[in-house]
C-alpha cells in the first residue's frame, strides 16, 4: 500500500488500536507524498505567499489574486506525470479536468489553460508517441470543455525519456465576493456528490503517482483515470449555477485519493466530522466494496455541503445539467471521518489524522556530480565554419522551434477573450466588460537546474518576470509544479531543496509571492532521475489590456534596440565565455554538451530593466518586446524578424576582442530585452532609457537577416526552419557539427 | 431583432454567440435544449461545441433534442438559421443541410485563422457582405472536412449555395467548401466562428459582416 513500517507504526499510535483494512487504506492515501506532501513541506514554508493583491494563499484549493474593480483570479497548476508515462491521452486529459475542478472549486470561471510539458528527444520513436499523445489529449479535453488553452511551453531532453512531464495550470475568474472556501460547516448539514458515478478507475493513483516508473508501470494503466471532458463541462455550468443561486455551503473537488481527500480535507478545515455512507455513492459497476467507493478517483466529480432546505433545489439544478446528483452523507459534530455502509460503521479515523502526514527532513548534502558537471573548458569546442547552418539548425531544433504545430490543436479563442494569440512571451486575456486584462506564463529551466539547483530555481521564476514584462503585465503571483526525482536518494533532495531556495529568493525580490502549487517527486525510470525541474506559472494584471507588445517586428524603418544585459555581440563583455556558453541551448544542441556553471543572476537589477521595459509598454511608446533567453540574443532577434515577416540588419563588428565569435553569437546571459519603435518615438525611447544599459541593433526592413559579416539568411528561410513541424513522423536530425 | 442561440449539453461556443449577437446589435436569447420553443425569436444560431461530447458523430445526438422540433419548422418557414462550426454539423445530421463534415484530412484538432471568400451574398447571412469579399476568420474543430456526392456537389455550385470558400484549405473540404446554404437560402451553416472576431480588442470584427448581414436582410 505505500505505506513504510515506521509510518504503519504510527497509525497504530495515532489510532490506539491497529486500523482495519479500509482504515489502512484512507492512510495510505492520504499519506502518500501526492496528497501529503511529507517530503516537501518542511521546505515549501520557505516560500513566501504574502503580497497585496494576495487574496488567498497556499492552503485551499487555488490561490486568488486581486486585479482591480473587484475582479480577482484564482490560479493553480498541477502535475499529471505519472499517468500520462503510461497512458498519454488520458494521463494529460485528465490532467487538464483535475486542474479545471481546482479552480471550479473556488467559485471561479476557468478562463485560460497553460501547459508546461517535458519529453525525451524525438529521435526515439516512443518519446514522439508520448508527446504527440499528450497533447492530442490537452486538446481533446480541453478543446471539448471550452476553456482555451492559450500558453505553455515545451522542453526536449534525454533526462525525461519514460518520464515525461505534464504539468497543466488553470486559471478562473471571479468577483471577490463570491469566493467559495471548502470548509465543511453545520453539523447536520447533508454531503452531494455531484458529476460522474463512481467506478474502479484510479483506484490507488495518488500511491502510484508516488513512486517511482519501472517495468512494470505499464501494467498500472488502470491507476489511470479516464475523463469525459462533456461531463466536466456541464459540472462546470452547474456548479456555477448552484453558486450563482447560493444553494451551496462549500465545495471541494474530487481529485488524488477521491472522496477520501475531499471528505476528510473539508472535514478537518471546518473541524467537523463528515460521514459518508458508500451505499448512497451511484456507481458506475456492481460489486465494488466501501473501499473502492472511498479511494476511486473517476473523474468529473465534486463535493458539496449543502444546507437540507436547499437540498431539492440542487438535486433539481443537478439532473437539468444531466449529471449525478446524490447526498451521499452529512456533516457531524464528531470530528471524524466516518465510512457507513448499509447502515454499519465500516472505518472511523479522526480527520485531522489523515490531514496529519508525517514530515520527514532530511540532510541536505551537495551531490559529488556537480564538479565535474560544471566545469567547462571551451578551448576543446571546435569553431563553427558556417555560422548560417548554426543558427538554422538551432532555430530548427526542437527546443527552439516554433510551438505552432503544438498551439494550433489546441482551441485558443473559445470564450472570446483572448487578446494575444499563443506565439508571444506570454497570454494576454481581456476581462470583458472592463479595461482590465491579465496575462499568463509557464516557465522551466530543467537543464539548468540540473547544472546548477539553486540558480537555476532564481532564473526560472526571474524568467517568468521577464516574459511577462514583455507583454506589458505587472508581475504578481506565482503557483508552481515542483518535478523531482526520489526525495530519497541524496541527490533528489539537495535538488529539491535547493531549487526551493532559489525560487523562494527570486520570489522574494521580484515581489511575486507563492499563492498555489504541487508536488510531483519519484519521477525516476531505471536510468536515472529527471532534471530538477521546478515549472513556475505567473500571473500579471494590465490596467489596459489594449495596451500590450508582441516580440513580432510590426514596421519597416524601426529602430532596435537591446535593453539590459549588453550581449558581447553589441560590446565589451564582463562575462567569461565560459559562463557565457554555460548550459546554453548552443552548447547542447551544436556540441552535444550539458556543462558549466551559468552565471547567476542579479535579481534586483535584472528587476529593474523589466520594469522599465513594461512601462515602456503600458506607456504605449513600445508595442514590440521580447525577452532575450535560449539561443541569445542572435535567436531572439530571428524569432522577432519570422513573427513580423520583417528583416533586420545589424552592420556593426562581430569581431571582439578576445571572444570567440560562436560565443558572442550565441552566449546566453540572463537579464536583456530586445524592444523596436518607429523613428519618430526614438528620442522619447532614448529620454526613458537614461541610466540604462542599451545598445541599438539596427533598424528593420528588406527580407534578410544579417549580423555582421557571419550570418546572412533570408528571412523565409530562417521562417522554413523555425516552423517544421514537431509532429513529422521522422526523426530530426541528430548528429553535431564540428 | 431578437436572435437566438440554442444550448445543448456541450456547447461551449453559445456564450460567445450570444457575446457576437449583442456586438451585432441585436437582442441576444438563450434557447435551452430540452424546451421546445423558440421564444418567438426572429433568427437562430446553433453555436459550436462539442454537443452531448460529440459521442457517436458530432451533431448526431443534438438533432434528436426536444428545440429541434420547432426549429425545423422554422426553418420550413424560412426563418433565418446559422449554424456555427458544431451547430454546422447539427444541421447538416438534421437534414437541414445538405453533406456532411468528415475528420479533418491531416488527421489533427485545427485551430488557427483562414482566408475565406464570400461566394453569395445571396442568403440571409450574407446579405450584408459584398460579393466576392474576402474574411480572415478563425476556425477551431476536427470535424471540418465538408463531403457531399459528386451530384449534389455540383447542384451546389450551379446553384451557388456555396456560401464561403476557403483560399487556403484547411481540411481537405471538397470544392474548398467553408460554408454552405439550404434551397431556399435562409439556412447557412459555416465552418469558422465570426463571434470570435467581432470586437476590435480581440484583433478584429471582421466577423461582424456575417452577424449583422441578418439584420440588413430584416430591414433593421
Amino acid at each position: 500500500m505505500g505505506l513504510s513500517d515506521f509510518e504503519y507504526d504510527r497509525i497504530l499510535e495515532l489510532m490506539g488500536r491497529p486500523p482495519n483494512f479500509l482504515e489502512l487504506s484512507l492512510f495510505s492515501v492520504m499519506w502518500s507524498e501526492h496528497c501529503g506532501y511529507k517530503n516537501s513541506r518542511p521546505l515549501l514554508g520557505r516560500f513566501p505567499n504574502k503580497g497585496t493583491r494576495v487574496v488567498q494563499g497556499p492552503g485551499e484549493n487555488a490561490g486568488v489574486v486581486e486585479v482591480g474593480d473587484g475582479w480577482a483570479l484564482a490560479f493553480k497548476m498541477e502535475s499529471h506525470n505519472h499517468p500520462s508515462a503510461v497512458e498519454p491521452y488520458e494521463g494529460a486529459a485528465t490532467g487538464v479536468g483535475g486542474i479545471i475542478r481546482d479552480i471550479l472549486a473556488m467559485g471561479a470561471r476557468p478562463v485560460a489553460l497553460l501547459d508546461s510539458l517535458r519529453f525525451g528527444p524525438l529521435e526515439e520513436e516512443r518519446n514522439r508517441y508520448l508527446f504527440r499523445e499528450v497533447v492530442r489529449g490537452i486538446g481533446g479535453y480541453g478543446n471539448a470543455v471550452g476553456v482555451p488553452t492559450v500558453g505553455g511551453e515545451v522542453e526536449f531532453a534525454r533526462a525525461y525519456s519514460g518520464n515525461p512531464l505534464v504539468n497543466a495550470m488553470c486559471i478562473g475568474l471571479i468577483r471577490i465576493e463570491d469566493l467559495v472556501r471548502s470548509s465543511a460547516t453545520g453539523d447536520g448539514n447533508l454531503v452531494v456528490l455531484l458529476g460522474s458515478k463512481t467506478g474502479r478507475d484510479g483506484i490507488h493513483g495518488a500511491t502510484f503517482a508516488s513512486d517511482e516508473l519501472t517495468d512494470e508501470s505499464e501494467s498500472k494503466r488502470s491507476n489511470v483515470q479516464v475523463g469525459d471532458p462533456f461531463c466536466e463541462k456541464m459540472l462546470i455550468e452547474c456548479c456555477l449555477k448552484l453558486l450563482d443561486e447560493d444553494l451551496l455551503v462549500s465545495l471541494q473537488d474530487l481529485g488524488a485519493a477521491g472522496i477520501t481527500s475531499s471528505a476528510s480535507e473539508m472535514a478537518a478545515k471546518g473541524g467537523v466530522g463528515i460521514e459518508i455512507e458508500t451505499d448512497r455513492v451511484p456507481l458506475r459497476e456492481s460489486g465494488m466494496e466501501p473501499t473502492e467507493v472511498m479511494i476511486s478517483e473517476s473523474q468529473e466529480r465534486m463535493l458539496a455541503v449543502v444546507e437540507p432546505e436547499k437540498i431539492e433545489d440542487v438535486l433539481y439544478l443537478a439532473e437539468r445539467y444531466e449529471l449525478v446528483g446524490a447526498v451521499v452523507g452529512r456533516v457531524a459534530g464528531h470530528g471524524d471521518l466516518r465510512v457507513i455502509h448499509h447502515g454499519e460503521v465500516v472505518g472511523t479515523v479522526p480527520a485531522e489524522f489523515l490531514a496529519d502526514a508525517p514530515v520527514y527532513e532530511r540532510d541536505v548534502v551537495r551531490p559529488n556530480y556537480l564538479d565535474e558537471l560544471q566545469e567547462l573548458t571551451v578551448d576543446e569546442l571546435p569553431g563553427p565554419e558556417d555560422y548560417n547552418a548554426v543558427l538554422l539548425r538551432m532555430l530548427g531544433h526542437p527546443n527552439l522551434r516554433s510551438r505552432r504545430a503544438i498551439f494550433t490543436q489546441y482551441d485558443h479563442q473559445v470564450g472570446t477573450d483572448t487578446v494575444v494569440l499563443p506565439g508571444a512571451d506570454a497570454a494576454v486575456m481581456r476581462i470583458k466588460g472592463t479595461k482590465l486584462g491579465f496575462a499568463a506564463t509557464t516557465d522551466g529551466r530543467g537543464r539548468h537546474c540540473y547544472l546548477d539547483p539553486r540558480g537555476g530555481g532564481a532564473a526560472t521564476v526571474a524568467e517568468a518576470y521577464r516574459n511577462l514584462s514583455c507583454v506589458g503585465a505587472e508581475p504578481v503571483a506565482v503557483t508552481d509544479c515542483l518535478n523531482f526525482g526520489s526525495p530519497e536518494k541524496p541527490d533528489g533532495y539537495y535538488q529539491l531543496a535547493e531549487c526551493i531556495k532559489g525560487m523562494s529568493e527570486a520570489c522574494e525580490v521580484l515581489g511575486t509571492p507563492v499563492v498555489s502549487g504541487n508536488v510531483s517527486l519519484y519521477n525516476e525510470t531505471d536510468s536515472g532521475a529527471i532534471y530538477p525541474t521546478p515549472t513556475v506559472g505567473m500571473v500579471g494584471v494590465m490596467k489596459d489590456v489594449n495596451i500590450h507588445a508582441t516580440p513580432a517586428f510590426k514596421r519597416e524603418g524601426d529602430r532596435v534596440v537591446v535593453i539590459g544585459k549588453t550581449p558581447p555581440l553589441l560590446g565589451e563583455s564582463m562575462t567569461s565565455e565560459g559562463d557565457l556558453l554555460a548550459g546554453s541551448e548552443y552548447l547542447e544542441i551544436i556540441h552535444g554538451k550539458t556543462a558549466g556553471l551559468p552565471v547567476r543572476s542579479d535579481l534586483a537589477a535584472e528587476k529593474k530593466v523589466a520594469d522599465l521595459v513594461r512601462e515602456l509598454v503600458e506607456s504605449g511608446l513600445v508595442d514590440t518586446a521580447h525577452d532575450v533567453s535560449s539561443g541569445g540574443v542572435v535567436v531572439c532577434l530571428a524569432e522577432m524578424v519570422i513573427e513580423g515577416g520583417i528583416g533586420l540588419g545589424y552592420d556593426g563588428e562581430v569581431e571582439i576582442e578576445e571572444m570567440r565569435a560562436d560565443v558572442a553569437l550565441f552566449g546566453e546571459e540572463s537579464g536583456a530585452f530586445v524592444v523596436a519603435v518607429p523613428e519618430e518615438c526614438w528620442n522619447d525611447l532614448q529620454d526613458a532609457l537614461v541610466g540604462f544599459a542599451y545598445r541599438v541593433v539596427g533598424t528593420t526592413g528588406g527580407d534578410r537577416f544579417k549580423i555582421g559579416d557571419l550570418i546572412d539568411v533570408k528571412s523565409s528561410d530562417l521562417k522554413k526552419a523555425y516552423e517544421r513541424d514537431l509532429f513529422e513522423t521522422h526523426a530530426p536530425e541528430g548528429g553535431h557539427i564540428g | 431583432m431578437r436572435i437566438g442561440v440554442t444550448v445543448f449539453p456541450g456547447s461551449n461556443c453559445d456564450r460567445d454567440a450570444l457575446y457576437g449577437v449583442e456586438r451585432a446589435g441585436a437582442e441576444a436569447v438563450e434557447l435551452w435544449h430540452a424546451d421546445a420553443d423558440l421564444k418567438g425569436v426572429d433568427a437562430v444560431i446553433v453555436p459550436g461545441g462539442f454537443s452531448y461530447g460529440d459521442y457517436l458523430r458530432p451533431g448526431a445526438i443534438a438533432r434528436f433534442a426536444n428545440i429541434m422540433d420547432p426549429l425545423e419548422e422554422f426553418a420550413k418557414d424560412g426563418g433565418p438559421i446559422l449554424g456555427v462550426c458544431n451547430g454546422f454539423q447539427v444541421l447538416t445530421e438534421a437534414h437541414l443541410l445538405p453533406g456532411a463534415l468528415l475528420r479533418n484530412t491531416n488527421m489533427r484538432f485545427i485551430c488557427d485563422r483562414v482566408h475565406v471568400r464570400v461566394e453569395t451574398v445571396d442568403t440571409l447571412w450574407t446579405a450584408g457582405c459584398d460579393p466576392g469579399e474576402e474574411l480572415t476568420l478563425p476556425v477551431a474543430h476536427n470535424e471540418g472536412n465538408y463531403f457531399a456526392d459528386p451530384e449534389t456537389l455540383s447542384r451546389l455550385e450551379e446553384e451557388g449555395r456555396v456560401v464561403l470558400r476557403y483560399l487556403e484549405n484547411p481540411n481537405g473540404s471538397a470544392n474548398d467548401i467553408a460554408g454552405v446554404c439550404n434551397e431556399n437560402r435562409n439556412v447557412v451553416g459555416i465552418m469558422p466562428h465570426p463571434e470570435r472576431v467581432s470586437d476590435p480588442a480581440l484583433g478584429s470584427d471582421e466577423g461582424l459582416r456575417i452577424l449583422r448581414s441578418v439584420l440588413v436582410g430584416a430591414g433593421v
